[in-house]
């Protein structure tokens, strides 16, 4: 990695930049700068993805034959239990906050850091711990119980359940810590003049995501701890065998859960808001409505768990209920996704390749959340639940929205992250590929599931279904070749990309006024609160391709 | 219109030397750190509320499924040690109120005798919560398979009979059984009427002893935290790290020690005074 | 008598047969939101397209302005949206009451789920491991489970209902259509829970596939077939056939296969001869002695099997050699 004592943003002072600033190994695990614990989540989050892809790769291998290829099914049971819980709660989880908004927050801000370095780096360390629970799991025999731990099946499997139980526990906390970073830092580290509706609207993402990850997460951790009670002592909580209820587990369990879904895609709808903008050279429509559909989505998410559970025997009443509050969170998302067309509209669009990803966001989510009327309306969710209609609804918002989201936002911050530029072409090949491949995956589990094959299923009935399935290992093995082609562009980019520029996109908020990548304390100067999305002062330089503001700019009043 | 190059971040860039040691480097000054931290713990608080309500949820469902376990097992409970606990957690609630205010008047002897008073009676509630336990362990009173009570007054009707066994006759008896609704449970089924304290043993007792051991044991682990929280505190207290434009640490810990004080109010007649 | 009809009604691009009464209204307002979702999406798409072409970047220049909002535009395109959600609200909960109320009239059969079979048990006490039912009547299911949670789930009827141990559930249709029909656990209940597959056999109202005749047929096995063919009915009809193999194959219980009257291994150690009495008990209290090697998943039948249908078991298994 270079030390680029990057003077073109800054003026006259060198001092080397946070990745170059110290050196070894300690320097790095016990740092309190969230740049680093933020470069340290990414490295993580996306070793656990390759993990969790991994296994999602064993599944679809197994089930291109409907028959015992190469795992019993104990083995694939333990695949999609693997696959789910690795990919919830060390990927999905923890991927945007965690990696890019510990990164990018406090930047944004034009702060030197969180509020609680070491609270963060607890935080970072709580998930690492985690993470070791998990590992042991895989070492000691696995786990087969589904990622939700539904009781009383959980109660008595053989597997290593209390393990697994114990390593989400931990990453709930690892989660907390994040969400309370993040609230304190917003609400006390914001530079005079920017006021609440100045914020970018990535902040905005990543606060209403804080709350939820506040007021969520000790429900999960409570229900485990109560499941890892259950498991030691009988003690009849949730194991109707010894007078428990197993739908109060389900009821507490979704409670967090469901909410976890808008961790998983609000801060990708914050991404996508900050990219449709920059790239589009366009301030970003309906910005009140944008950061204010964050919040009703974040609450409105709290009251929908119910939906979950229309096939568990829940009175009709509280169905009716769940599924009215579900259809008014739909109403938010539908106002973002008009609100970001909006902001094209007579735009100046670059396709550059994170503006491919907010196309790519824009087009998969809404085949999820169009998809996601189908299951909150009673009648047809009774025929599609548990189906492979579920699973390729949810792939499409947590994988199409949250993951393209992430790789997008990636590929935005990367220039500033590591101070290189990486080959537009590769990216951009490699996002087409992994678009097409992830659409061949998962748009045949539509009808497959429509057709009534059910979830979790290591054998099919051959003649009705199994065209589908090979279609879906086919465009999973697509969707692999188009990740590796990203991770190949992004490590090349590191040995010998171009030199980036502070401001290589044109974006207006205060990240883009640190050097690339910043220095140690982010700021030699805190800089001057601008519009987050005014575009028309910033003019590029083609012999740096770097943005800089004109003279005419001024900053924006503080009163 | 004012231009918003702010003015503090830049004279914090020229002082930055000269910051106190207890100013970590991106808090502007004493007060903007002692306000993030004070919001910090609230926020943590809250979530610390939510993670005892989870608890207090499944205490009220099944107080409503089962009525008469609840009135049965209470009376297991030895409600005058559980109100000593209360008074004894109250009185350090208000140590530690007071040992706020003597760090914020900079009053050093002061605060290390409350902050030492405060452990003393943490201490003290753990001595009774360890006496009560005891009783529970030595009469069987335990969650779950554990659950084994030797006491003539309650061993009449033993162990209840299992579930299992009960639904599968529901099942093969169908006939109209339908009535039973999607919801009755099968134990209420055959628990008969609603015993009342001193009749015979309900089925399924050990889950109210499952829920107490729940409580009140996150409860008492919440309370050692507690503990190590103030013995470092009073560590440094000794040190001479407390001043009265530095006191944070003090102040948010008692705002946790509060927190854990006010559950256990509501522990206490949830589980020992309600019959 | 099994009916030997083929898998009943042609399938569409999206749905399998429509066999019950119920399934042309769910079928209905799926097209009505499928519809919905293809129009805005292909909207949306079109004009992301069309913006992206259009106003594709050229030169550095400065965009056109536009405006940064525009309160007429942000009400229609709320609400439309809410409007059509209304309605699809409206139309799936009253579809929905529909389906969770049954007729006061109803045919009723008890369903007990275990891992990983299904038992049916119709009024006259006749259990089978398929479900059968009449065409064109009210049937309701009475559900609970033995173990874990598993769901009732039958594609052709746009039905499905979890069964719940410790608890009933209640679901009912109204077949529409003779023939034959998957029915799935829907609910993840370990091992071999995509194994957890039977039929639903829809019989004609009369002639001599009829339910009635089906039924009494049926209920008489014991006394018409020969004790061994009548144990293997049992072995088919209780579920054992889902663990427990005839050819030697080991599944998530030992074959039946060559081992009558051998000496077998306990968990605990002990050696038990497996005759008559080991059998009796280990269909009564499963959990009492379990062979080396393998879990104790097997649930209780007591109460639930008639001392005949034993005795017919053993015979069966005797003849295993």
């Amino acid at each position: 990695m270079s030390t680029t004592q990057t003077s073109v943003a800054v003026g006259a002072e060198v001092e080397p930049d946070y990745l170059a600033c110290s050196k070894g190994w300690k320097s790095w695990l016990f740092t309190l700068d969230h740049k680093r614990i933020g470069v340290m989540y990414l490295i993580a989050i996306s070793a656990s993805f390759f993990l969790g892809g991994l296994f999602a790769l064993g599944i679809r291998l197994e089930l291109f034959h409907p028959g015992e290829d190469f795992v019993d099914a104990d083995g694939y049971n333990q695949l999609f239990t693997l696959h789910g819980a690795v990919m919830v709660f060390l990927f999905i989880i923890p991927g945007i906050p965690a990696a890019l908004g510990n990164f990018v927050l406090p930047l944004m801000l034009g702060a030197k850091d969180v509020a609680f370095p070491r609270m963060n780096l607890a935080s970072f360390w709580l998930w690492m711990f985690g993470a070791v629970f998990f590992v042991a799991v895989l070492a000691s025999g696995g786990l087969d119980t589904g990622w939700t731990f539904y009781t009383p099946y959980s109660v008595e499997a053989q597997t290593a359940v209390i393990a697994a139980a114990t390593g989400a526990f931990i990453l709930g906390f690892s989660s907390i810590f994040t969400g309370i970073n993040f609230i304190v830092t917003i609400h006390k580290m914001r530079p005079v003049g920017m006021t609440w509706f100045r914020m970018p609207l990535f902040l905005w993402g990543m606060y209403a995501t804080a709350i939820i990850q506040v007021l969520a997460t000790p429900v999960l951790g409570i229900t485990l701890l109560l499941l890892v009670f259950e498991r030691l002592t009988g003690a009849g909580i949730f194991d109707p065998n010894n007078g428990g209820d197993p739908i109060l587990y389900q009821h507490f369990f979704w409670f967090y859960s469901h909410p976890a879904v808008y961790i998983m895609i609000l801060p990708a709808m914050a991404i996508v808001s900050e990219l449709v903008s920059v790239f589009s050279r366009k301030p970003i429509f309906g910005y009140k409505m944008i950061a204010y559909s964050s919040v009703a989505i974040a609450l409105l998410g709290f009251l929908v768990w119910g939906h979950h559970m229309f096939t568990s025997g829940e009175s009709k009443v509280a169905a009716a209920i769940f599924s009215a509050l579900t259809f008014s969170v739909s109403i938010p998302s539908a106002i973002k996704v008009f609100n970001w067309l909006a902001t094209m509209y007579k735009g100046s669009i670059s396709l550059a390749t994170p503006m491919l990803y907010a196309l790519a966001f824009i087009f998969l989510f809404l085949i999820g959340g169009l998809t996601g009327l189908f299951l909150g309306t009673l009648s047809t969710d009774v025929h599609l639940h548990d189906t492979y209609f579920v699973v390729a609804h949810f792939h499409y918002v947590m994988v199409g929205g949250t993951l393209f989201a992430f790789l997008g936002g990636l590929h935005y911050w990367w220039p500033k992250m590591f101070g290189r530029m990486y080959s537009e072409k590769g990216a951009a090949i490699s996002c087409l590929v992994a678009f097409a491949g992830f659409n061949i995956a998962f748009f045949p589990m539509f009808p497959l599931g429509a057709k009534g094959m059910p979830r979790r299923y290591w054998y099919y009935l051959e003649q009705d279904f199994i065209s589908y399935h090979q279609l879906a290992t086919v465009g999973t093995v697509l969707l692999g070749f188009g990740l590796l082609g990203i991770v190949i562009v992004l490590l090349r980019s590191l040995k010998s990309g171009e030199k980036a520029p502070a401001n290589p996109w044109g974006g207006a908020t205060m990240e883009w006024d640190a050097a690339s990548p910043p220095i140690h304390h982010n700021f030699h100067h805190t800089p001057p609160v601008h519009d987050p999305y005014r575009f028309d002062d910033l003019r590029r330089d083609p012999a740096t391709g770097n943005y800089s503001r004109t003279d005419a700019a001024e900053p924006v009043s503080s009163h | 219109m004012t231009i918003a190059e702010p003015s503090t971040p830049v004279q914090h860039e020229a002082e930055h030397g000269d910051h106190p040691p207890f100013i970590a480097h991106h808090f502007e000054d004493a007060n903007h750190q002692f306000e993030s931290g004070k919001l910090g713990m609230w926020i943590f608080l809250v979530t610390e509320i939510l993670f005892f309500s989870g608890m207090f949820c499944a205490y009220a469902v099944y107080r409503s499924m089962h009525p008469e376990i609840f009135s049965y097992a209470a009376q297991f409970l030895d409600s005058k040690l559980g109100g000593i606990n209360t008074v004894v957690l109250i009185c350090s609630s208000l140590t530690a109120a007071w040992s706020v205010r003597c760090a914020q008047l900079g009053q050093r002897k002061g605060l290390i005798l409350t902050l030492a008073l405060t452990i003393i009676g943490a201490f003290g509630f753990l001595g009774i919560k360890y006496v009560e336990y005891s009783h529970k362990f030595h009469d069987g009173l335990l969650p779950g398979k554990y659950y084994q009570v030797q006491s003539e007054s309650v061993a009449d009707v033993g162990l209840a009979p299992s579930v299992t066994g009960a639904e599968g006759d529901a099942a093969t008896t169908e006939a109209d059984s339908g009535a039973a609704g999607a919801h009755a449970a099968v134990e209420d089924e055959h628990a008969g009427s609603h015993a009342p304290a001193e009749g015979p043993e309900p089925d399924n007792v050990k889950i109210f002893f499952g829920i107490y051991f729940a409580m009140t044991g996150v409860h008492g682990l919440h309370v050692i935290i507690g503990i190590g929280v103030y013995i470092w505190l009073l560590f440094r207290a000794i040190r001479g790290d407390f001043r009265p434009d530095y006191y944070g640490p003090v102040d948010f810990t008692a705002l946790y020690w509060h927190l854990v004080d006010l559950i256990w109010i509501f522990l206490f007649p949830l589980l020992y005074l309600i019959h | 008598m099994m009916l030997t009809l083929a898998q009943a009604g042609e399938g569409t691009f999206w749905f399998p047969a429509q066999a019950a009464e119920d399934a042309a209204k769910v079928d209905d307002l799926f097209y009505f939101v499928l519809y919905v979702s293809v129009f805005f999406f292909l909207l949306i798409m079109t004009i992301l397209s069309i913006f992206v072409i259009r106003y594709r970047r050229r030169d550095d220049s400065a965009p056109q302005k536009s405006p940064s909002h525009n309160t007429v535009l942000e009400i229609v395109w709320s609400v439309i949206p809410t409007a059509l959600v209304v309605y699809m609200f409206y139309a799936g909960f009253t579809e929905y009451l529909s389906k969770r109320q049954p007729p006061a009239e109803t045919y009723e059969i008890g369903v007990t789920a275990q891992k990983w079979s299904w038992n049916f048990t119709y009024p006259n006490g006749h259990v089978t491991d398929v479900l059968h039912v009449p065409v064109d009547e009210n049937v309701s299911v009475l559900m609970t489970s033995e173990d874990v949670i598993h769901s009732f789930f039958v594609p052709a009827f746009r039905e499905k209902m979890d069964v719940v141990p410790g608890r009933y559930t209640k679901a009912w249709f109204k077949p529409t259509m003779v023939g034959e029909f998957d029915l799935f656990c829907a609910e993840y209940c370990g091992t071999s829970h995509s194994e957890m597959i039977t039929k639903v056999v829809v019989h004609p109202q009369d002639g001599p596939d009829s339910f009635e005749e089906w039924l009494r047929e049926d209920s008489d096995f014991l006394s018409k077939l020969s004790p061994v063919d009548a144990g293997k009915k049992v072995y088919q009809m209780r579920g054992c056939a889902q663990c427990h193999s005839t050819d030697g194959t080991s599944g998530n219980g030992p074959t039946f296969k060559g081992v009558w009257g051998t000496e077998r291994r306990m968990a605990d150690g002990s050696a038990v001869t497996f005759d008559e009495n080991y059998v009796r008990e280990s269909i009564l209290q499963p959990k009492a002695k379990v062979l080396v090697g393998y879990e104790p998943v097997m649930p209780t039948f007591q109460g639930r099997i008639k001392d005949d249908e034993i005795t017919a078991l053993i015979a069966f298994l005797k003849s295993l050699q």
